[in-house]
């Protein structure tokens, strides 16, 4: 069975993907994670996990293309450039208007 | 060139027995690292190979304290005597090629060292005391490993038989196998190979 290794770094930082290792069960697995993963005083902690049981999320849908979802989808400088030109003040800053 | 300290000297007690578990670790140490590439699976390959690096760092401590007693150096104890000089058990003389021979061996010394150890955690001598306590903690690593894999393979026909093939062999120190002295011959390979009078 494969094991998928998450090790932390220094407490409080977020959990990375290290590696797989392949074992019995985990039993085995915590040995082999030990082993890999921490002889060399690399990490404060493991999470070790079976791979059949995470959770994968692969398919995300966006049919009517919800730019403004995104981060990057919501172009503020664009905006205010069409703005400025729809007002006719595109460069006049306290002008009337 | 072999130490003549040994024969010239009658060996204290201290180092009597710090060289019995020296030898019994250098010598485990070296077989267990013929695994190294060959293992069953890789992970077991990293496993096997800490295991065996760890048993040659007890031995080596174990040398030096003993050096000390008889006014020699750790390399000289590990590598300089003959093969019959070398008190090890015959339980880890033996090259075992097959896995579970190889692992009955690592079950049946894992348990008769941590009697050892906890004997010598127990003695008055403060130095053998703590540098057991220090092996101690490393071993528990090791025991774990063993009982893990005693779990898994405790019904197969061959593991059975394996144990009781080498129960017997565990404490017996009244003389050697055939293959220590072949063993000895490739372990001191590269120390006989150096050249008089220069220092490594």
């Amino acid at each position: 069975m494969i094991y998928e290794v998450f090790r932390q770094e220094r407490k409080g930082q977020a959990f990375q993907h290290a590696g797989s290792i392949e074992a019995a069960d985990e039993r085995f697995a915590e040995a082999y994670a030990r082993e890999q993963y921490g002889r060399r005083g690399e990490s404060v902690a493991l999470w070790v996990v079976a791979r059949e049981s995470l959770l994968r999320i692969e398919d995300f849908v966006d049919e009517l293309n919800r730019n403004y979802h995104r981060v990057d989808g919501y172009p503020l400088k664009e905006k205010l450039r069409e703005a400025r030109e729809r007002a006719g003040t595109a460069t006049n800053k306290g002008g009337q208007g | 060139m072999v130490s003549p300290v040994l024969r010239r000297v009658s060996v204290p007690a201290r180092a009597e027995l710090l060289l019995e578990i020296a030898d019994d670790e250098l010598i485990l140490g070296w077989r267990d690292s013929e695994w190294t590439g060959i293992a069953p699976f890789l992970e077991e390959d990293v496993a096997f190979s800490s295991i065996a690096q760890n048993e040659i760092g007890h031995a080596r401590a174990l040398y030096e304290l003993a050096a000390r007693d008889l006014g020699t150096t750790a390399d000289e104890l590990a590598f300089d005597r003959k093969p019959e000089e070398y008190r090890c058990c015959e339980l880890v003389e033996l090259r075992l090629p097959e896995w579970e021979r190889t692992i009955a061996r690592h079950v049946l010394y894992e348990q008769a060292d941590a009697e050892r150890l906890e004997r010598l955690k127990g003695s008055d001598d403060a130095e053998v005391a703590g540098l057991a306590a220090k092996i101690d903690r490393e071993e528990a690593y090791h025991r774990l490993h063993a009982e893990m894999w005693h779990e898994r393979l405790r019904n197969e026909p061959r593991y059975v038989e394996a144990l009781e093939e080498l129960r017997p062999l565990v404490d017996r120190r009244d003389g050697h196998t055939p293959e220590l002295a072949p063993l000895w011959e490739e372990m001191t390979s590269v120390r006989r190979s150096q050249p008089a009078g220069t220092v490594w």
